[in-house]
């Protein structure tokens, strides 16, 4: 291959913020005082924290330089599987960042807010139009408390209908959240396992599901990155039983414009702002993970609702059956304004087309490199391949060896070990936003690692030697525990 | 369309190595059943230009300082944000990277989670902080799961002080479970009534917020031992953590857990969110806490770094036996904290927050020389409830014609609290802000 992305930098150390700076230096102007000082009761008051006291050129420095030991999008390519790492539009940030948004107070008089709210119940109606649900809320913070909503609306559902079942099935491709997040409402997880193509068999549904079970949660594409080909049947033999499907649609990303999930017969669906939507992950939030629901469910939507009166935009809360609110406001509308940027900046021909590039670059992946890396289930993928570590574990090389290697030739490694299903998991996920140049590059790149894993294994076992740091002491993290200094 | 790379030879190549003759080609997957019939029916793609006259529109659309002047709190506080926070904070390596699974390539977002996590401890005065939480809601309603499984018992009591949105969502978290929810009333003095504590049994935490919704500083040291004395936890939570620059911590007045909001810790408003869910607790309950914990570790050269640990609590490990659903945290705004936290240092977050006091005081004393009554007695930090005169509804209406947002009616949240406002101050306020409102009070 041609030159290799990844070299090393000019890198430099930084210490913790408390072993350096002064007392007595100030990072902060301070106001100017126009009013007398009034001391507080002695028995209330203390000296304050302690923190350091830095120079603002000291602050500046610091996370600049901790920045560069970060890798992200902007970086280069990042196939975090399951993930969806597309490019975070930058006119997003600056949208999110107007003065009437960013210095919104929540609780203003609504005729106060009205641009807002407008904005807010515009991108409901685009959420419901997408993926052809009835009903949504913007509220909850993340994919995963958007779940904990989901199972909320099921629980209360069932409620009302006088009904207490006591477990809810969870396939093996799904997400870690998805049981953690039904465990919440009380339910007990019964794993249900994917048919030999990777995915659900109405036979292995239908023997679990009971009078007993709340419903199913399904993320569709699945973990394999593959397609829930029996949904449909799934559904309604779900609902005959009197369970509801909780649709995870944190793969949203392969199917806009091509699925209609409302058609069929999804009663619930959360889906991930900063994944589909492109807002930035942000080393790990915040997100936003709006819940869309039909009309059976929307009587327990969370409260405060979006409400348009007369082209006028109100918040209320006089819905009886509402499960509560989930949020101290509304949820994370810096994280919705972005999301309302792009959807309007691509169109529904663009978000279409978003999703027919993510599965064809995916595709393109899977069968470039399905000669070098096993493959466990060849068949046409949605917008993620999952390959394994298998061919090169006759060389003693594993999974997160390949993983620590790519760091050196300057890509992000993909995900490792998820989904459980297979052993040894490596999941790509390239996104629509990576070129075929992109691509080729990580493609070589993997190549050449497969014949250094059989040439020369201790260049990955070693792995990586690039970056500021090489292998990091996990376990010992774990038995000595150091949480603050 | 400028994301999208991909020019039509380059699509029609990768087709041939698929082995699909059209991008429709490649979902062939997915069933009629499943199939969207037609197109999506959203407005067509704008320019970035267009994108920048729509969205400034919205924006004019709402009332926002520096032209309104408000004197709201309430969960959501007007602070002044130094420069360098926003600066540093859109360096893409912290925007666009993931949560740090893969540790050699996200020593900047370890480290500063873990600087996070010391000064955030350090602000509430306990032994260890999480890397964050969604916002102080779902932070407090956390904590009090938290303390249902360390104690087994089954019954929380909340303080009818704490945020009343904050008790909405614990209501929300808790409804599936069995646990019993009980509040306390407030006394005369604006502090929380404990004396029916001593007749419940069963309890798992008692929670109280300082300073609470009506501004007033709680005496912690009194409910702690109380608590206490009936084997259940006191959790702290919090809506202003910037009065801890000038206040006793909670960790420092017996506090078992501190959970509550940080966005005044740099993070813009934004109506309401993103915010930052601050959670602290002893060593001792580590293991029980929820969310992400960073800790210190060596590489194989023996150099210090930082990787995610204590995984084996959370829901990718443990799935339904797990601490929390959470598998994130606030990441950026608790790196936004870590920066503001960083700029104030030690002696700036003492004077900021006694700045904040003091001009809170003088709008407190201004409204009580204009015929204003202060019905809660008990000191405050920058927020207080006023009882104005009769007639104000038209008089708040006049100075909202001048932009000026003279607080929150406390009506719709205490209904006995008729002709209440809570008034909030910052340092964002000057004495002639302060004047403004005053002088529309006709004695």
């Amino acid at each position: 291959m041609k030159d290799v992305l990844g070299t090393t930098g000019l890198i430099l150390n930084e210490p913790l913020l408390w072993e350096k700076g002064k007392p007595g230096r100030r990072g902060f102007s301070l106001p100017s005082r126009d009013v007398e000082v009034c001391l507080i009761e002695k028995s209330l008051a203390s000296h304050g924290p302690d923190f350091p006291d830095l120079s603002e050129v000291d602050v500046v420095r610091h996370f600049t330089r901790l920045s560069t030991w970060n890798f992200g999008v902007d970086t280069g390519t990042y196939p975090l599987g399951s993930c969806t790492m597309k490019y975070n539009p930058k006119i997003n940030d600056k949208c999110a960042a107007l003065p009437g948004f960013a210095a919104a107070h929540p609780l203003l008089p609504q005729e106060l807010s009205q641009g807002l709210l407008k904005l807010l119940f515009e991108l409901e109606r685009y959420l419901a139009e997408i993926t052809g649900m009835d009903a949504v809320t913007l509220q909850p913070a993340a994919g995963a408390q958007g779940e904990l909503t989901g199972m909320l609306l099921i629980h209360a559902y069932h409620k009302s209908r006088g009904r207490k079942p006591s477990k809810i099935l969870v396939p093996d491709t799904a997400h870690g959240t998805n049981p953690a997040s039904a465990a919440l409402c009380g339910y007990r997880p019964v794993p249900v396992a994917s048919n030999a193509q990777g995915i659900l068999s109405v036979e292995s549904v239908a023997k679990s599901m009971d009078e007993d079970t709340a419903g199913i949660m399904i993320t569709n594409p699945n973990t394999l990155g593959l397609f829930e080909e029996n949904l449909r049947d799934i559904v309604d033999l779900v609902h005959v039983k009197g369970g509801l499907v909780y649709g995870d649609g944190a793969n949203m990303n392969a199917v806009l414009g091509m699925m209609d999930v409302g058609c069929t017969g999804v009663d619930v669906l959360h889906l991930n702002l900063h994944k589909t939507f492109s807002t930035p992950h942000g080393g790990g939030g915040p997100g936003a993970g709006p819940v869309c629901v039909r009309k059976h469910l929307e009587p327990f939507l969370p409260v405060p609702r979006l409400m348009e009166q007369d082209a006028h935009y109100v918040l209320s809360d006089n819905f009886p059956h509402s499960i509560g609110r989930l949020h101290a406001f509304y949820g994370n509308v810096g994280v919705m304004l972005r999301a309302y940027s792009y959807i309007r900046t691509m169109g529904p021909a663009n978000l279409k087309k978003a999703s027919q590039l993510a599965v064809l670059n995916a595709n393109y992946v899977k069968e470039r490199l399905k000669k070098t890396f096993y493959l466990p289930y060849d068949r046409p993928c949605m917008h993620e391949c999952v390959f394994t570590d298998k061919v090169q574990a006759g060389f003693k090389v594993t999974t997160l060896d390949i993983g620590k290697r790519l760091m050196d030739y300057g890509f992000h490694p993909p995900t490792v070990y998820f989904p459980l299903v297979v052993n040894g998991a490596i999941m790509i996920e390239p996104t629509e936003t990576e070129s075929k140049q992109d691509l080729d590059l990580l493609i070589e790149s993997l190549e050449a690692i497969a014949t250094e894993a059989k040439e020369n294994p201790d260049l990955l076992r070693q792995a990586p030697t690039k970056p500021k740091m090489r292998r990091l002491d996990e376990t010992g993290a774990a038995r000595k525990l150091c949480l603050a200094g | 369309m400028r994301y999208l790379p991909h020019t039509d030879e380059e699509i029609a190549s990768m087709l041939g190595v698929v082995g699909a003759a059209s991008l429709d080609d490649l979902f062939s997957a997915v069933p009629s059943s499943c199939r969207r019939n037609r197109e999506m029916n959203l407005p067509e793609p704008l320019s970035e230009w267009d994108l920048n006259r729509l969205m400034r529109d919205f924006s004019n659309n709402v009332a926002a300082p520096p032209e309104y002047k408000i004197f709201i709190g309430a969960g959501s506080y007007e602070h002044h944000i130094p420069q360098v926070v926003p600066y540093l904070l859109s360096r893409s390596e912290f925007v666009t990277s993931y949560t740090p699974y893969q540790p050699e390539m996200s020593q900047g977002t370890l480290q500063a989670i873990y600087e996070y996590q010391t000064l955030s401890a350090r602000l509430l005065g306990m032994e260890v902080a999480n890397a964050s939480m969604y916002d102080g809601a779902s932070a407090l309603a956390e904590a009090l799961l938290m303390a249902v499984r360390i104690t087994g018992k089954r019954r929380v009591v909340l303080s009818c002080l704490i945020h009343p949105h904050f008790r909405s969502v614990v209501q929300t978290y808790l409804a599936p479970t069995d646990c019993e929810i009980i509040e306390l009333p407030y006394r005369p003095d604006g502090r929380t009534d404990l004396s029916s504590l001593p007749s419940l049994e069963d309890l798992a935490a008692l929670a109280v917020q300082s300073p609470n919704f009506f501004g007033v500083i709680e005496d912690l040291k009194d409910p702690a031992e109380r608590a206490h004395d009936q084997g259940a936890l006191l959790i702290a939570t919090f809506t202003e953590p910037l009065a801890y620059g000038m206040l006793k911590s909670p960790g420092s007045l017996g506090a078992d857990i501190a959970s509550g909001e940080g966005q005044s810790l740099g993070i813009p408003q934004s109506f309401g969110g993103p915010g930052l869910g601050l959670f602290a607790t002893k060593m001792s309950r580590v293991r029980s806490m929820p969310g992400r914990l960073v800790g210190r570790t060596t590489d194989v050269e023996g150099r210090r770094g930082f990787v995610l640990t204590l995984a084996t609590r959370e829901q990718h490990i443990r799935r339904e036996k797990a601490t929390s659903n959470i598998c994130t945290n606030n990441s950026l705004c608790a790196v936004a904290a870590t920066m503001y936290m960083a700029c104030l240092g030690a002696s700036g977050i003492r004077e900021l927050a006694q700045l904040n006091h003091d001009k809170a005081e003088h709008l407190k004393k201004q409204l009580r020389h204009r015929g204003c009554k202060i019905p809660f007695e008990s000191p405050t930090f920058n927020e207080f409830v006023a009882e104005m005169p009769p007639g104000f509804a038209k008089t708040r209406q006049r100075l909202l014609e001048q932009k000026i947002v003279a607080g929150l009616p406390m009506e719709s949240y205490y209904p006995e609290l008729k002709n209440h406002s809570l008034f909030c101050v910052t340092e964002t306020k000057s004495r002639e802000d302060m004047d403004d409102l005053v002088k529309e009070l006709t004695l």
